[in-house]
């Protein structure tokens, strides 16, 4: 992109500063200080499993992998979806936006419907944030900080659909052109990072 | 020279990633990872592994998903700046152990 002539983007004109739209530039602020959000939940996660191993559970034991695995290649497809969504308005194509926004909306909806299925398992099988007892392996430092990293992660991808279902009306009401679509390419972003977070997530997690 | 938004083809100059490669590539990068895990090999090579691999995706989502490969320099210091201290805030308190 041509930054030497002022061009004027949904995100505003472009600043002669950091060469991208204000818009993207403060997702990409926000994005950054959400790394150290993710940074003190997984960072406190393995501090404390690095100082009391025998609290934690071998993978495998209590949590479901291939379930999960499942559902880490179901985020990976909905980032495609959300690339190839940006792609087609970058070209001017409405009808490719709206059905690969749909795509992606429809499989952010079923990776947190696999979430919550997951959640009441593990519940049945007595593993819960708090408490002492277990009937399953694992103290309670393993609930309490398995629920808090994936709760808060399942939370921001409650709210990135929730967006994607606004940018989806926003495209089915021809607000994107070609010229002016900078709503898709900031919620592409938030979505890519959540599906970073989770790649993380779901190794540490879940494989360690 | 502000050009009329109208007017104006938004035609993005740099060249366009291969989305589907990234996506086989990740897609093979998580089989790879599950099978690593209960492949039994010691903890910490096993660790090691993981999360070299879990890097590996996370690196190919933002540079060809989130487009970071394509732009400006100064915006990619200023994502990149907070990491060292993400891993030294980390590292630090591990050190208590």
């Amino acid at each position: 992109m041509d930054h030497s002539a002022a061009m004027t983007l949904e995100g505003g004109p472009v600043e002669p500063g950091m060469g991208v739209p204000n818009l993207k530039l403060g997702m990409w602020v926000f994005l950054l200080s959400e790394v150290m959000f993710f940074t003190a939940l997984i960072g406190s996660y393995i501090i404390l499993r690095a100082a009391q191993p025998e609290a934690f559970a071998e993978p495998g034991v209590v949590l479901n992998v291939p379930l999960t695995a499942f559902n880490t290649f179901l985020l990976i497809c909905s980032s495609v979806t959300m690339v190839k969504a940006f792609a087609a308005i970058e070209h001017g194509d409405q009808k490719g936006l709206r059905l690969w926004l749909l795509a992606t909306v429809a499989m952010g909806a079923c990776f947190l419907g696999v979430q919550a299925y997951e959640y009441v398992k593990l519940v049945d099988h007595g593993f819960v944030p708090f408490a002492a007892g277990y009937a399953a392996e694992g103290g309670a430092l393993y609930g309490a900080t398995f629920y808090t990293m994936t709760g808060f992660h399942g939370a921001h991808v409650t709210i990135g659909v929730l967006a994607l279902i606004w940018i989806t009306v926003r495209a089915f009401m021809g607000k994107y052109t070609r010229a002016s679509h900078g709503g898709v390419e900031t919620m592409g972003l938030y979505w890519h990072f959540v599906d970073l977070v989770w790649i993380i997530l779901f190794t540490i997690v879940y494989l360690i | 020279m502000t050009m009329d938004s109208a007017d104006v083809a938004v035609e993005s100059t740099h060249k366009k990633p291969n989305y589907m490669a990234v996506f086989v590539g990740l897609a093979v990068l998580t089989l790879v990872e599950v099978g690593v895990a209960f492949l039994g090999l010691g903890r910490v090579t096993t660790i090691l592994v993981l999360v070299g691999l879990a890097v590996w995706k996370a690196v190919l989502v933002a540079l060809y998903y989130m487009h970071l490969r394509f732009e400006p320099p100064r915006l990619i210091i200023m994502v990149v700046a907070p990491l060292p201290l993400a891993f030294i805030l980390v590292l630090a308190v591990l050190t208590e152990f």
